[in-house]
């Protein structure tokens, strides 16, 4: 047996800041994966979902005769066969203690609420047999009125599930001055009426599909003392407690395991019918099953994101001093409160005021149930909302001042010398530099030599003409301090688990109750204990999305990994190292007050004796001479509970180029300097922001979930839902600056959302910047070639596709394609 | 059923199959290789892209009997001798992939442009793969992965 060799104790190669390349991908770039799907078991039977063309509709009759003598077939199953053995999806944020919320059974017998809402569930030996005999399964429906229009459906003008008597789920209300944070905003509003300015805008969140690229999967095996669900899951831990809370089952004879999860960016943060489903139809039928969804499937019943309108007054001094912010948010529920649900328009609720020193803030936000697939987090989850709308708002502001909107924001920024700085939201943003991190972003963008071209194209008249759009944004990650989540009523803590287990020969098991689909976690917590426990990167291992491996957790959503379970991670391995010393000092005969630990080895000061980590723990594994009274391990574990969230910040600087005569956009250049704290590695921070870039983009500019006027999803498929190619983005320049997290020794502050959170601001400001001379001050998202021509051209400010998909352009001109034209967007849009 | 005989990553193979069956439900089905995977029901994803006798194709946009008598590599037979393809070894280089589901299908079909195109420009390798989608890495450093195997120089 021999122990890891350690590595010198004057490694000037720390592991922490290294590009590392990832551990993950030699599986995966070679095939070798466990995706949900690939798993195959013993005697495994087939699910296939028959699911509800309607919107709203009760279901008057299901006939499965023809189905279930269809060949292969095993079962076919309704709601009404099961009854409460299915459990329920449950919401973990009841926003407001009376919040309205339909229960939302997995399966429902009576009405469907949803287009998309399954009925009926048929098992078979193959899953093409199970999709053949679904589609004989005759189900009839009595339509209902359905409540599809956000706005309509919170004038409760169509009731989206009768039974409730309204859409109106919840009223959430943060008031700085009922709060002690702040003055009160409709004192500053008023004045700014008088003597000052005041921005009115209404702009429009679209409803978005998280579109991860590995389609839904959920294997049931309930052979064996421990019932297994292998899940395509963000929340191992989180769906083993909802499946023993609902369904009845010990959680002690729960196993969920995520294997290979091909991306999740909010998407597969939920408890999902089709996961109740499996777990009721496989312990019925006492076989291994399977369901996994088509794409389409995918896009109509997986949850959708944002979807909001946002009502924002903006009150300011004649110089641009702000001096109040009111939010006024309907956000659209779908028709079921999700496990976050009503919670996601609410992490926004802390940052519209964003890096800016507004003395008063009001908002509000009405969530409204509708006859749509139900909204939950998509990646920023409440955050880009915010971040959108004040970044569009800064820019209107350095409008009407005249300024540049650079300038308009250091006028109000926090400076770096105010942190730690209490925000008019109650936060305590602990660092922060934005000064620096805009200074470097501007040289990198050439911000003055894009500025000039810009004049010269508009006093050229050029047809093509160029926009700058800014982005200064922060936000709350690392979530969350559990005394603040209770404090919000949510169901549960934020805390991370993470133990550090020293194997007999010196390598080291490390369990994280993060659960990756992609991040990296196993690359930079390697490096991260590797570095804390002085051996090998290659020498850790990292477990998790196993609740029988790492049996507990809160898993990965909200930028939290690394800021909470990095810092579990760091606890845990210190844990080792106190736990090693007292017996490394009995080892080499030696006081404890005199032995050191770095770089791997104990020493003994004033000498050249020493042990490598490694050596200590093959001498516990034999515990052949340990002191008396210490237990023969080293083992250890941590819960780390954060004290503070982290708020990462940059700046964004996009150039646009729009074509006046055709509406066409071409990104000209993209630049960000985010400062995320200290970085673990390089290479995936790269990743991670290139990734968000184009999800944020992409919400500028292309994608929308858009429903028919009978609740139909028509961009139900990736022909019609438009995710970016290769072909459609560019490439960008990223940099960083650093202002450690001063609440946690890692110094980090997440990044997985960042990009996003912070690009469909800067994109839409381009645009609407490239022709603010004429006259357009918004382009409703996504920034289509018609919505952008259209602003150009004529009346309105581009206006939504819903409800008019399909044809796209219909006679009666401009006004045609209009969602609720009186009402859409903001004024004075194409004046 | 049809009786189809081909070569899938250099074995020879015999079975008997439904004249619907996909070829990529072949070869996840029927012979477990599931490196290669499914992401879409309308052949937009690429996901599912191997070669077949020599040429990327979208193996949900081929029926397994048009396979019949050829020769299919998949990712998983894409190294060889235990040698990693420079293609696989650039996307580890440079960062080419985070949650991994799209990249069989973008490797094998970033393989391909390369044999068409040695020495792509910039736009040429973002044209090429534009038949694959990727969620996770907007696509810059699968940009950068397929100029690394192509022996240019990466930018930034």
């Amino acid at each position: 047996m021999t122990a890891t060799q350690e590595r010198p104790a004057d490694a000037v190669d720390r592991e922490i800041g290294r590009d590392r390349r990832r551990k993950e991908d030699q599986r995966l770039i070679t095939g070798r994966t466990r995706w949900t799907d690939n798993i195959v078991l013993p005697g495994m039977l087939h699910l296939a979902m028959v699911r509800s063309p309607f919107a709203h509709a009760t279901i008057t009759g299901i006939d499965t005769s023809a189905a279930r003598s269809a060949p292969n077939v095993v079962a076919v199953l309704t709601g009404a066969d099961f009854g409460e053995e299915l459990g329920v999806c449950i919401n973990a944020w009841p926003i407001t203690p009376d919040q309205v919320a339909p229960v939302h059974c997995p399966m429902p017998s009576d009405r469907v609420s949803f287009a998309g809402e399954i009925v009926a569930v048929v098992v078979a030996r193959s899953a093409a047999e199970a999709r053949d005999a679904a589609e004989l399964v005759d189900v009839e429906y009595d339509e209902l009125p359905a409540a599809l229009d956000l706005k309509a459906a919170a004038a409760d003008e169509v009731i989206a599930h009768p039974d409730l008597g309204t859409n109106k789920s919840a009223l959430w209300v943060f008031d700085s001055g009922e709060a002690g944070t702040g003055g009160n905003v409709e004192d500053a509003i008023g004045k700014a009426r008088t003597d000052g300015i005041v921005i009115e805008r209404e702009y429009r969140q679209q409803r978005l599909i998280p579109a991860f690229m590995e389609p839904r999967s959920v294997v049931v095996d309930p052979t064996g003392e421990q019932y297994v669900m292998y899940s395509a899951t963000q929340i191992p831990h989180i769906l083993r407690f909802a499946l023993a809370a609902t369904t009845g089952v010990s959680e002690s004879k729960i196993r969920v395991i995520a294997p290979d999860v091909g991306g999740g960016f909010g998407g597969k943060l939920q408890v999902t019918p089709e996961e109740w489903i499996a777990w009721a139809v496989g312990r019925r039928i006492g076989k291994p099953v399977k369901y996994t969804e088509t794409r389409s499937e995918s896009l109509m019943s997986a949850h959708h994101g944002r979807d909001q309108w946002q009502k924002l007054t903006l009150s300011a001094e004649k110089d641009g001093t702000v001096t109040g912010l009111k939010v006024e948010l309907l956000a659209d529920l779908g028709a079921y409160v999700a496990i976050v649900g009503g919670g996601v328009p609410v992490l926004g609720a802390f940052m519209f005021n964003a890096i800016y020193k507004f003395p008063a803030y009001h908002f509000a936000c009405q969530t409204v149930l509708t006859n749509k697939t139900w909204t939950d987090a998509y990646r920023g989850a409440g955050r880009p909302e915010a971040t959108y709308a004040i970044e569009r708002l800064m820019d209107e502001l350095a409008a009407e001042v005249g300024a540049d909107p650079l300038a308009i924001r250091e006028k109000n920024w926090i400076r770096h010398e105010e942190f730690p700085f209490t925000t008019v939201a109650g936060l305590e943003y602990d660092s922060g530099n934005y000064e620096a991190a805009t200074a470097k972003a501007r040289e990198m963008f050439g911000y003055d030599e894009l500025r000039s071209e810009q004049m010269a194209r508009r006093a050229s008249g050029d047809p093509v003409q160029l926009g700058i759009g800014v982005s200064t944004f922060t936000e709350m990650c690392g979530l969350a301090p559990s005394r603040v989540l209770g404090q919000l009523d949510y169901g549960a803590g934020g805390w991370e688990y993470a133990s550090v287990r020293m194997l007999a020969t010196g390598k080291v098991e490390v369990t994280t109750g993060a659960s990756a689909h992609g991040q990296g976690h196993e690359t930079a917590f390697s490096q991260i204990v590797a570095d804390r426990l002085g051996v090998a990167f290659e020498d850790v291992e990292i477990l998790h999305g196993d609740t029988a491996v790492a049996h507990k957790g809160l898993d990965t959503y909200g930028s939290r990994s690394l800021a909470v379970g990095g810092e579990a991670l760091v606890r845990a391995a210190d844990k080792v190292v106190e736990k090693a010393t007292p017996i490394a000092a009995h080892l080499m005969e030696a006081s404890v007050d005199d032995i050191e630990f770095a770089g791997g080895r104990f020493s003994v000061r004033g000498t050249d004796q020493g042990m490598a980590i490694g050596e200590i723990a093959t001498a516990v594994f034999a515990a052949h001479n340990l002191p008396d009274g210490v237990e023969a391990s080293l083992d250890s574990d941590a819960t780390y509970d954060p004290v503070n969230f982290s708020f990462p910040h940059g700046t964004h600087l996009c150039a646009m180029e729009v074509d006046t005569e055709t509406g066409a956009l071409r990104m000209r250049k993209y630049v960000a300097c985010d400062d995320i704290g200290n970085i673990i590695n390089p290479l995936i921070v790269s990743g991670q922001v290139h990734g968000g870039l184009v999800q944020g983009i992409a919400q500028a500019l292309w994608e929308e979930a858009v429903y028919d006027e009978g609740g139909t999803l028509v961009s139900g498929s990736f022909v019609d839902y438009l995710l970016p190619t290769a072909a459609d983005t560019i490439s960008f320049d990223i940099d960083h600056t650093t202002s450690p997290a001063t609440t946690h020794s890692l110094g980090v502050k997440g990044v997985g959302e960042a990009g996003t959170i912070a690009s469909t601001p800067a994109v839409v400001n381009a645009v609407v910047d490239a022709v603010r001379h004429l006259g357009v001050t918004d382009i409703q998202m996504p920034c289509t070639p018609e919505r952008v021509w259209k602003a150009i051209n004529g009346p309105g400010a581009g206006g939504s596709t819903e409800g008019a998909a399909m044809p796209h352009f219909e006679a009666g001109g401009a006004a045609g394609n209009q969602e609720q034209p009186g009402t859409s967007s903001t004024e004075g849009a194409g004046q | 059923m049809t009786r189809i005989s081909l070569t899938v990553d250099g074995a020879a193979v015999s079975d008997d199959v439904e004249p619907r069956m996909l070829l990529v439900q072949y070869l996840r089905e029927r012979l477990g290789k599931t490196g290669t995977v499914i992401g879409c029901d309308t052949s937009n994803c690429g996901a599912c892209t191997v070669h077949l006798d020599g040429t990327s194709v979208k193996s949900c946009n081929v029926l397994a009997v048009q396979a019949d008598g050829g020769e299919v590599t998949t990712i998983e037979g894409l190294a060889q001798d235990g040698q990693l393809h420079p293609v696989q070894e650039a996307f580890r280089e440079c960062h080419g992939l985070q949650c991994g589901f799209c990249t069989p299908g973008m490797i094998m079909q970033s393989v391909d442009l390369l044999k068409e195109n040695p020495k792509p420009s910039e736009e040429e390798i973002r044209l090429g793969l534009e038949g694959n989608l990727c969620r996770c890495t907007g696509y810059h450093n699968i940009v950068r992965a397929v100029q690394h195997a192509s022996g240019q120089g990466v930018t930034s």
